[in-house]
Formats: structure tokens, C-alpha cells, sequence
């Protein structure tokens, strides 16, 4: 049987009473949202943790999307399986709907949430390729208020935040602006598998000629890597083929990715450049109207 | 620490560890071992369980976390004694054949179907796409699930099982 170490469990029943019982129970306390990726590196004693503080209540108060004229603000206890199925997600922002599909499975999506998946900051997670691509903000409140944190500020490394000991992130803020589409392409070694690379796109048209662009990567870096690059070079030119294999080839260069199990860096290079490629075509073709 | 939840529509409570995970108190505490008890890693799906309406893995549910919520396992979904649809279906077209990962199967089934009463296959195959069958390819088991859709439609016409996998 595998059983995490032990540890006390508490129940927080607000935002509030979470960070009381961080702040008070110190450093060996750790929360726990929707489980998936927790529970199973206390198994393995990967993370061994005093206290375990269960925010699963919270979901009343951080379970939500809500869209703004300029931005959509997503509560940090939303499940995946809220964020696949949110209509308003997915005709803003299609990139959340095709990455939602392939993370892990609809049993997991049930439990899994955006906050755990963000704090989790495996180099390889998804929406965190996602959270980037959108430049989204992270809110992050503790006993001294609230922060709000870019989401280069919010990753510090492999599996490292900058929620601090005493805090709890809350809310992802994603700007919305006119004229663009977004898109979300993953190779994984098989469905519902951690993904060999992933790769997330957003797009901006005036007209006939791209405004602006965004590039987000995973698993090919210590985090999620932006490639501000590629923005720079699709800004002011007319999408096409040849543009979508030129930012491709800038995203595999810009890249780190390192051999493991899943691949050879060499693979992972390949990949950044032809899921760039492909999200591009896919992003552009939404906009055009040629694709959902 | 003392955990009270209701499962199968009655109360249940059990003195545990915190440590200890849904699945292991449905068979250990409560004897009901319906529920299997797999991977352990929340692959294989054979541990699926409803909390709240929702099928999720117990294996990576804390019993703790489940204290004050609805649960409801394979031996809920009978009514007075009658077995559900689904159960039936997975009898009429083959569904299993050790039978470890059916309890699993069952219950995503009926969530799906209680979600979307007529799915189409890809949309069945999706819905069972957390959980890892080793025996039947999975053909035999989407056409249970279709041949409950079609029973509680009332539009089954005929046993849908050819015999082939």
C-alpha cells in the first residue's frame, strides 16, 4: 500500500483562515488543492509535509471565470474540467479548450486545478505553457494583503514559486485584446501523458499584417519558457507559411530542453519548431475565421 | 482523526489516519470492496469512484478530504435490486472479462450518461480514456455503455453483440 509519511490534516474554510493556519503552523505546511500532483510525490516521499491544509472549500470562493471587458480573471481553485468546458474560455481564449483536452484524463480533470498546477511549476505542465503564452499575472495574497506577480516573476525554477510560506495564490489575470486568437499544440507519448514539448500561441491582426505575438513552451527549460524573439519577428509582417517555419526554427534555437525519458533534446528541438509552426497556422486560421 | 461521510446515500464514519486514502477506506473501513485498488498512481482508473456526482480516482483522494461530501461506489449503483443499465450492458455485450477494471468502467459510464444520455463513440472513448483496460481492447466495453444509452432510451432493438471483440 502506498501511503504518504504522516502528517496532521486541516480543512481551511476561506482564503483567510488558509493563510491563519499557514502563518501559524510554519514552514511544514503545505496546501493541497486538487491532489493530482501532490499526493502522488508524498507517495513516492518525493514531499513530505507536517501539516497538510486542504482547500478543497475554497472552491466556493475560488472556483469562477470571470470576463471582463479587458481581461478574464480565473479563480485559483478552478477545476480543468471547468476551464474545458467554460464557453466564454473558449470563444476568448481557444487556447485554454485545446490544451485542457489533452492534460491527463476527464477523471483527473475532475479534481485538478489551475492554482495547484501553476504552484506545482513543473517545467512540463501545461497550463503553465498556457499562463504564459497569455502574459498572464498571478495574484498571490498572504497576511501582509495582496501582490500581483508577471508570470516570469512567478516561476523561480523547477517546481519553485515566488508564493511565499504565509501565502496562497488566488486569482490568473489574462489581458484581453482585440483582434487576436490563440492556440494550444502538445506531442505526448501517449493521451493524457506529460507532454514531450508543448507549445502555446497568441496572435494579433490589423488586417493583413501581425500586431503581435506570443510563444510559450514546455518542457524544454527549467519553466515554461516565453520566446520574446519570436515576437519580435512576426511583429509587423503578414502571416504565411514561410513566417510560421521562420518562427519555428527562432523557437528550437531559443530553446533548452535536455535528453530524459521523454525524448532527446535533439526531438525536443524538432518539436518546438513544428508545434510553433502548427499553432501559428491554427491561431491565424481562428482569426480568418477558418477554424473554432 | 474521525471522518464522517456519506457514501451510497448513507452515513459512514470511520476513525483513521490522515494519511489514509479514499480507496482503502471504502475496503478496509467499510468493507466495500467493490472499488478496486490498482496502480495507485492515478493512471489506471480502476479505483474510480463518484465524489460529489463526479467520477475521480480514490487513490489520490485523502478519506480525509472526501469527510462531509457524497460518495458512491459500484455497489450504489443497483436499486432495489435491480441492477443499473450499464451494469446490464456490460453483461449483454461482453464489457469485461476479468472484470478488474469494471467497477471503474461502470461508474464513468454512468456519469457519462447521466451527463449525455445519447454519446456517440468518440465521446464514450473519451470518457473512459482515464482508465486502462487490459482485456477486451475496449471495443466491447463502448458498446455496453452504447447499449445502456439505447436501453434507457427505450430505442434497443437488439442485442448489439456480435461476439467478436
Amino acid at each position: 500500500m502506498q501511503l504518504p509519511a504522516p502528517f496532521d490534516y486541516e480543512r481551511a474554510t476561506s482564503v483567510d483562515h488558509a493563510i491563519q493556519l499557514l502563518d501559524r503552523l510554519g514552514s511544514g505546511a503545505r496546501i493541497v488543492a486538487g491532489g493530482h500532483s501532490l499526493l502522488p510525490m508524498m507517495k513516492l516521499r518525493l514531499v513530505n509535509v507536517e501539516y497538510l491544509i486542504d482547500i478543497n472549500d475554497l472552491h466556493r470562493e475560488l472556483g469562477y471565470v470571470r470576463v471582463e471587458p479587458a481581461r478574464i480573471r480565473i479563480g485559483a481553485m478552478t477545476r480543468h474540467r471547468e476551464l474545458l468546458d467554460s464557453p466564454e474560455l473558449r470563444r476568448s481564449l481557444p487556447i485554454f479548450h485545446d490544451a485542457e483536452r489533452a492534460i491527463a484524463d476527464p477523471l483527473v480533470r475532475n479534481r485538478g486545478t489551475i492554482g495547484g498546477a501553476l504552484c506545482q511549476a513543473d517545467p512540463s505542465e501545461d497550463l503553465s505553457a498556457v499562463c504564459t503564452t497569455l502574459d498572464a499575472s498571478c495574484v498571490i495574497r498572504g497576511p501582509g494583503g495582496e501582490r500581483v506577480v508577471t508570470m516570469a516573476e512567478f516561476y523561480r525554477g523547477p517546481y519553485e514559486t515566488a508564493v511565499g510560506a504565509a501565502e496562497i495564490l488566488t486569482e490568473i489575470r489574462i489581458p484581453l485584446r482585440p483582434n487576436g486568437s490563440s492556440a494550444f499544440e502538445k506531442v505526448g507519448r501517449r493521451a493524457g501523458d506529460w507532454p514531450i514539448v508543448s507549445c502555446g500561441v497568441a496572435v494579433w491582426l490589423d488586417g493583413a499584417v501581425i500586431t503581435d505575438a506570443r510563444v510559450g513552451l514546455a518542457a524544454v527549460g527549467p519553466n515554461t519558457t516565453g520566446i520574446p524573439t519570436v515576437s519580435r519577428a512576426l511583429r509587423g509582417r503578414p502571416p504565411s507559411e514561410e513566417l510560421f517555419a521562420e518562427a519555428g526554427a527562432i523557437a528550437a534555437a531559443c530553446c533548452t530542453p535536455v535528453d530524459d525519458q521523454r525524448g532527446s533534446a535533439g526531438y525536443k528541438r524538432h518539436l518546438a519548431a513544428e508545434l510553433t509552426r502548427r499553432a501559428l497556422r491554427r491561431a491565424v486560421a481562428r482569426l480568418d475565421g477558418r477554424e473554432s | 482523526m474521525q471522518v464522517t461521510m456519506t457514501v451510497n446515500g448513507a452515513e459512514a464514519t470511520g476513525e483513521i489516519e490522515a494519511r489514509l486514502l479514499l480507496v482503502h477506506f471504502l475496503r478496509d473501513h467499510l468493507s466495500l470492496t467493490g472499488t478496486h485498488w490498482g496502480c495507485d498512481t492515478s493512471n489506471c482508473g480502476a479505483c474510480a469512484v463518484w465524489l460529489d456526482g463526479e467520477p475521480v480516482k480514490s487513490c489520490t483522494v485523502l478519506a480525509a478530504m472526501a469527510a462531509g461530501h457524497e460518495v458512491r461506489t459500484v455497489e450504489g449503483l443497483e436499486r432495489f435490486g435491480e441492477l443499473d443499465a450499464v451494469q446490464r450492458g456490460f453483461m449483454e455485450c461482453h464489457g469485461l472479462q476479468c472484470g478488474f477494471c469494471t467497477p471503474g468502467m461502470l461508474m464513468t459510464a454512468r456519469a457519462l450518461l447521466d451527463r449525455n444520455p445519447s454519446p456517440s463513440e468518440q465521446e464514450i472513448r473519451e470518457a473512459i480514456s482515464g482508465q486502462t483496460c487490459r482485456c477486451t481492447g475496449y471495443a466491447t466495453i463502448v458498446r455496453s455503455v452504447q447499449w445502456a444509452a439505447a436501453e434507457e432510451a427505450g430505442t434497443r432493438t437488439s442485442i448489439v453483440d456480435d461476439g467478436a471483440p
